[in-house]
């Protein structure tokens, strides 16, 4: 017996330029293939453009960097640790959203994020390697950066030391980086194989077939890439909650005030989900439009990651609150004092601009209007990123300017070449996201096949044609 | 791949449910599958076509127990015998201090062993060549193949009927490969 229940919304909708018929396994190829398959059209180059043009302009300051050393940045005695990790971690957060949605949500049996998840890992894979830049700016020595592995260095045989979050890190993140990598590949491979019997070209041919690692959907390769998938399901899982547990290690194993609190590891992973669900959602809804992605990427996926925004973003909150009333109640004044100059002190507008982006702006995905209203997703998900770095910064920064030596009490800036090796990171980011975009397939095409029987409705079931009009309308509401 | 090539009888099916039903007729009468090529994994096909449940999962679970052993063993043997170092005070073989990392390589070594163990079970990997019965079946058709040289009981014409009594959307083409 089958029940399907009547409120939920259709994953994939039927197409009005197709004549309003149910959309088809062979629609979901044309419409998916057609982008990698085509030439590059003009509003695509215009972004890998730009994106280049900030590539060029970061890959200047990281060369000043890493030529004139870390004394270029805005860093000095009293705060020896601020923008670089603030953008480490803030990439980290944003790494975490698609191995969420490919992982936890495959295990909770969520259907929708079969359209979501490809970008959503690549996205992620490209915020952990911009994370893992920062740690290579931050070294100032990068060619040394073996030296965080585990290997003999050339003086004898001192090891790493593995007491320190610091090495943990090292693990944690190139675990990460490659059983993303690996996930997201091998969900890949079907969908490399169908552009290769689809593709003309002979080049093309020879590199996806090279790619689809001869790939031909036998059930006996199918029943297996489903067991794999679940056990990388399985162990990616408990992964991406170590991840950032480990990167809040960093701070939380220290004894400096405002860091030293036991409440940063699920704060920090809330938070991480937050932050890369709202970039997911930058993302996305960009790529849909510009690859008129609406039957795929519907209200409905919206709706959902919005609600994720709204309970992770209240999980943060909470912890904002939680952690002022632990340092009010330790009765520690250096704890007590942290946390009253992080809300008056001279960082007061970055302390205010982080409660009001994270606790506030969300509170907004209460109302279905806003959750289901493109144009307040867009922006809400950028000021939702905004807010995620000033709390980086505003923990970072403000727990160190202010030590317990007030002769030493000093203010960080940062200067042009921080500023502009984030700015490498953005440039490379997106550089990265834009060539994903338009080489490779930006919907899983296989999964989103085995939803399309249970996720589309039929004609006339009880869903007018004027609703359908209503949706399709909103859904292609232009955003530029 | 051998040289000898076997004659196939390919069927082309549009619809899923269609697809498993005559699975289940077609073995009913004895004819035996080769394989059927899905768009999509099929949920249960492989249990259709009796085969066996794969034995990935414990594959994977000894390449995470080798990680574990691995990550211990190592962390053991760099701090606490190849250099002692004091670090805060902390025993050499401090094993709290040892769980992020030990953690993590079973993850690490425990998923690219499984992932390897999948490529190599099932022939693929850069540069390998897909024996494609028809190209539709990565697009919207299931395809059926059944070897004609290991289904000596009935001719070519007779399992052509069978096919075409089950459903199949167009006439079964004969394929060498």
């Amino acid at each position: 017996m089958q029940y399907t229940s009547p409120v939920r919304e259709p994953l994939v909708l039927r197409q009005m330029h197709k004549n309003d018929r149910k959309t088809t396994m062979h629609d979901i190829t044309d419409d998916i293939c057609r982008q990698v398959e085509a030439a590059p059209n003009m509003r695509w180059m215009i972004a890998l453009g730009i994106s280049l043009v900030v590539l060029a302009w970061g890959s200047y300051t990281l060369y000043r960097t890493w030529f004139f050393g870390i004394g270029e940045w805005g860093l000095n005695k009293t705060v020896g640790w601020a923008w670089d990790i603030t953008n480490f971690v803030w990439w980290v957060g944003i790494g975490h959203a698609g191995t969420l949605i490919s992982a936890v949500l495959l295990l909770f049996r969520q259907k929708w994020r079969a359209s979501i998840n490809r970008s959503a890992e690549a996205m992620t894979i490209f915020a952990v390697l911009c994370a893992g830049s920062f740690i290579l700016m931050h070294m100032g020595r990068p060619w040394l950066a073996h030296w965080a592995l585990p290997l003999p260095n050339t003086y004898g045989s001192l090891w790493v030391n593995f007491n320190s979050p610091l090495v943990w890190d090292v693990f944690a993140i190139s675990t990460y980086l490659t059983v993303s990598l690996v996930f997201w590949y091998m969900g890949l491979i079907p969908d490399l194989a169908t552009i290769r019997e689809r593709a003309k070209n002979p080049i093309s041919k020879f590199v996806y077939g090279l790619m689809s690692f001869g790939w031909d959907g036998s059930t006996k390769t199918w029943a297996r890439y489903e067991m794999m998938s679940l056990v990388l399901a399985g162990v990616s899982t408990p992964l991406v909650l170590s991840v950032h547990t480990i990167v809040s290690f960093d701070f939380a194993t220290s004894v400096i005030p405002g860091w030293h609190t036991t409440i940063f590891p699920p704060y920090f992973v809330a938070g991480a989900i937050f932050s890369g669900f709202a970039m997911v959602l930058t993302l996305m809804l960009i790529t849909r439009y510009v690859f008129k992605l609406e039957p795929y990427i519907t209200l409905a996926h919206i709706e959902s990651m919005n609600k994720i925004i709204l309970v992770t973003g209240s999980i943060v909150g909470v912890a904002y609150i939680t952690e002022f009333f632990i340092a009010w109640y330790s009765g520690v004044p250096y704890e007590q004092y942290a946390f009253i100059n992080r809300m008056f002190g001279p960082y007061w507008w970055a302390y205010w601009a982080m409660m009001s982006c994270n606790v506030i702006s969300p509170q907004f995905f209460w109302f279905k209007s806003m959750r289901t209203n493109i144009y307040a997703t867009f922006a809400l998900s950028i000021v939702v990123n905004i807010g995620m770095w000033f709390e980086r910064f505003v923990i970072i920064v403000t727990s160190l300017h202010r030590d317990y030596l007030p002769s030493s009490w000093v203010m960080f800036w940062p200067t042009y070449v921080d500023i502009g090796d984030y700015l490498f990171s953005f440039g490379f980011f997106f550089t990265c996201f834009f060539l994903f975009a338009k080489f490779l397939p930006v919907i899983n095409m296989a999964e989103v096949k085995t939803i399309l029987n249970s996720s589309t409705r039929e004609a006339g079931e009880e869903y007018t044609k004027e609703e359908h009009i209503g949706e399709t309308k909103t859904a292609t509401a232009h955003l530029f | 791949m051998s040289d000898t090539k076997k004659n196939f009888l390919v069927g082309v099916f549009d619809e899923e449910s269609v697809l498993v039903s005559a699975v289940h007729k077609i073995r009913e009468k004895g004819v035996k599958i080769h394989e059927v090529y899905t768009p999509y994994p099929v949920h249960d096909l492989d249990v259709h076509l009796g085969y066996k449940r794969t034995r990935l999962a414990r594959a994977a679970f000894l390449f995470a127990i080798t990680g574990t052993t691995l990550a211990i063993l190592m962390q053991t043997y760099m701090l606490g015998f190849a250099w002692p170092m004091i670090i805060g005070g902390k025993d050499f073989v401090s094993v709290p201090d040892f769980v992020p990392v030990t953690f993590e390589l079973t993850v690490l070594i425990g998923s690219l062993g499984m992932v390897a163990t999948f490529l190599i079970s099932n022939g693929l990997g850069p540069g390998k060549q897909a024996i494609m019965f028809d190209p539709r079946s990565t697009d919207d058709k299931y395809v059926m193949a059944i070897e004609l040289g290991n289904n000596t009981k009935f001719t070519k014409e007779q399992i052509t009927q069978i096919l075409m009594e089950n459903g199949v959307s167009e006439k079964p083409q004969e394929k060498e490969v």
